[in-house]
């Protein structure tokens, strides 16, 4: 019995969903703070977010005449599950690096599409002409950031010669961390930015913008299913840059002093992010995909060269 | 695929009801068409049941943030129709007013800019930066809004000696503030590529549409009312009107932020000024209302605010009408929309700094044949029975 229960534990608990979900709403606490400062504002209780979640779940979902029942409900959590899985993944590997399976980073960026693809999914069944509009942003940025953050974070397969994330964080155990290569700074970056816009949050946030599509494919959302949709959003605002971390930055360690480091790490990717999202208006979908396209993968392409060749 | 989009009549970009039908294909606009008449309050009508005195504070309600410029343009319909003139103190206190309600409204548009290209800072900043004009009116007036200082004939309240070091205090802390906003705006690369260039309307174009205020001068349409007929004291100092060519969202924002300059600069002559003039002497009485018409017209921070009062030698004015601003600029839309995305259009519409309760006084539904389907009446009956409907649904 305690066999089959472990893995439960792991994917429900810590280091899945409740650990993930608490951690990703402190984080978004935090996103919401700082921005606060930022803006000259006060910012909300730490506990503002968990209130959000909890009275959502309390209200009545409505689901609109004539759209895809299946699809519309089935959407939030098909992005609650990639979430889930990817962060139990990546916290089972940075726990114990021994523990991966071959492939493991393919299935990681796979399942980090997961979201965005609910999200289209979502926007595309609800029958509204913003929602639809969003996913069709939606669908069009994931194109924009995929090509350069795959060429990134491939950049540190090639420097580590191995696709199992337990031995790039061996790699990184034994030899130091990645950034000190000219090439994974480059390849970090680009992750970085390309962070930016598998958030959606300033200036990539085109498809909820909520001036010209009231709140694109969230529009026709209510209650429970809307509730996870943010959960969500809350929780890859805690994997991605985790993911970023383990891939780039020496993995999360907790062992002794260690844990203070690992939460610094995290803390300064999250306040880049909110910087970031506070410094800068919302892009155009064209404007931003031809920067994706253009200047993001000539520079992760430019990354890899330099890691081919050995810097 | 043509598909429709609405924006409003309740959308987040909208802060009053507004109805924009967008047919979009993909993310282009190929057609759009603007319906009004959501916001009706029928002030027009009204306003023939208000004494003369009572009307200026009936039109200040027209709009929150042009109320200044709308009694302004009715009292000088009316110091027309009189034929008084006004105190030389009354007519710098008016243009301080004036130019003060100018500043805040440019700065406000200026932060609703910012947050409709998800640029939330700019948003806060900026209204941060505003606010000290609020407490200024506050002290100057008496109110933060609907300030009641203008009275046909001259200005119902002083502006003392000793408020003047205030107003001077307040605009030597916004003009570096202000500059800043310039130098942020025209050097910030993103901000660029998100305003250069964006629904460009040609010097044809506004000159065709008959558009007025900032909207005509981003364009190159040399047009301002304080020059071109003067009024308050607008002829005894010295300002520029800013001309703007290009004529796209980024010259409108320019042409607004370099105004806010000229504001400052006639602000503080008008303060010189009131400094050596006496205290006492804002107004001269009208005894009589004579029969006959009046026109005023008032730069608002929108444009043009045009204000025409008929009287038969009564007490109660017979017809007054009313122009706003935004009602000239909206028709541009179709010249500077069409062919531009959705994410677009928002900041476009945006740009000429709408107003809709100026615009939206009156509502009228006709047939096709030109033939007037409802009047007020109807309206008011139509709107019970809706009333009554719902009670019903709701069984009570």
């Amino acid at each position: 019995m305690e066999f089959s229960l472990k893995p439960l534990l792991y994917f429900l608990v810590f280091p899945g969903f409740a650990f993930t979900a608490i951690v990703g709403l402190l984080s978004s606490w935090v996103d919401r703070k700082v921005s606060a400062k930022v803006q000259w504002r006060v910012g909300p209780p730490w506990y503002q977010n968990f209130a959000d979640i909890i009275k959502l779940l309390h209200k009545e979902i409505i689901v609109p005449q004539g759209s895809g029942f299946t699809g519309f409900l089935f959407a939030p959590l098909l992005g609650l599950a990639g979430a889930t899985l990817v962060s139990t993944i990546i916290w089972v590997i940075n726990l114990n690096p021994d523990s991966g399976f071959v492939g493991d980073l393919i299935v990681v960026l796979y399942l980090l599409a997961f979201p965005s693809l609910g999200v289209i999914i979502g926007g595309s069944a609800s029958r509204n002409p913003l929602g639809g509009l969003g996913a069709s942003r939606e669908m069009k940025l994931i194109l924009a950031y995929e090509l350069p953050f795959i060429i990134a974070v491939f950049t540190a397969v090639l420097k580590v010669g191995s696709i199992l994330l337990g031995d790039i964080i061996g790699y990184q155990q034994v030899s130091g961390i990645m950034l000190r290569h000219p090439s994974c700074i480059i390849a970090f970056l680009v992750a970085l930015i390309c962070a930016q816009a598998k958030l959606t949050l300033v200036p990539f946030d085109i498809p909820e913008a909520e001036q010209e599509l009231i709140a694109g494919p969230f529009t026709e959302y209510s209650g429970a299913p809307l509730a996870i949709f943010k959960l969500t959003r809350a929780m890859m605002l805690f994997i991605l840059p985790v993911f970023l971390i383990t891939l780039f930055w020496g993995g999360m360690n907790f062992h002794g002093w260690q844990i203070l480091a690992s939460c610094l790490k995290y803390l300064a990717i999250l306040v880049f992010i909110i910087l970031v999202k506070n410094t800068n208006p919302r892009l155009r979908i064209d404007q931003a995909m031809k920067f994706m396209w253009g200047p993001m993968t000539i520079l992760a392409i430019g990354g890899m060269i330099l890691a081919v060749v050995g810097l | 695929m043509k598909t429709i989009i609405p924006i409003g009549p309740y959308h987040p970009l909208l802060e009053e009801p507004e109805f924009f039908k967008l047919v979009v294909e993909g993310e282009t606009v190929v057609d759009m068409d603007i319906r009004i008449g959501w916001n009706h309050r029928g002030i027009e009508k009204l306003a023939e049941t208000k004494t003369f005195d009572q009307l200026v504070f009936l039109v200040e309600r027209i709009c929150g943030i042009c109320s200044t410029s709308h009694p302004i343009a009715d009292v000088l319909a009316q110091e027309d129709l009189a034929g008084v003139e006004v105190p030389e103190r009354a007519q710098y206190i008016r243009s301080i007013v004036a130019e003060l309600e100018r500043l805040h409204s440019h700065l406000l548009w200026l932060g609703l800019a910012g947050h409709f290209i998800g640029y939330n800072t700019v948003f806060m900043w900026v209204w941060k930066y505003r606010e000290p004009l609020l407490d200024l009116f506050e002290l100057i007036t008496g109110n933060r809004n609907d300030y009641a200082m203008l009275r046909p004939g001259g200005v119902r309240r002083d502006i003392y000696k000793k408020d003047l070091p205030a107003i001077r205090k307040v605009m030597d802390e916004l003009e570096p503030a202000n500059e800043m906003l310039t130098k942020a705006i025209l050097d910030d690369p993103v901000l660029n590529a998100r305003l250069k260039g964006v629904g460009v309307l040609s010097k044809e174009d506004a000159i065709r549409y008959c558009v007025v205020g900032p909207t005509a001068r981003a364009s190159g349409v040399d047009i301002d009312v304080r020059r071109d007929e003067p009024y308050a004291a607008y002829d005894k100092v010295e300002w520029k009107v800013i001309v703007q060519e290009d004529g796209d969202v980024l010259a409108k924002a320019v042409v607004r932020l370099l105004e806010n300059f000229e504001s400052i600069k006639i602000i503080r002559q008008c303060v010189d000024r009131l400094e050596e003039l006496p205290e006492g002497n804002i107004w001269n009485p009208i005894p009589e209302m004579p029969p006959g018409e009046g026109i005023g017209h008032e730069e608002a921070p929108r444009g043009e605010c045009f204000h025409y009062i008929r009287s038969d030698g009564g007490n109660y004015p017979v017809r007054v009408k009313v122009r706003a601003p935004t009602f000239s600029n909206l028709p541009s839309f179709k010249a500077s929309c069409l062919g531009e995305t959705v994410s677009d259009v928002a900041l476009i519409t945006a740009g000429i700094d709408p107003c809709y309760c100026c615009t939206e006084r009156m509502a009228a539904v006709y047939d096709g044949s030109n033939r007037r389907l409802y009047d007020w009446q109807d309206l008011v009956r139509l709107s019970q029975e809706k009333t009554e409907k719902i009670r019903k649904e709701l069984g009570r």
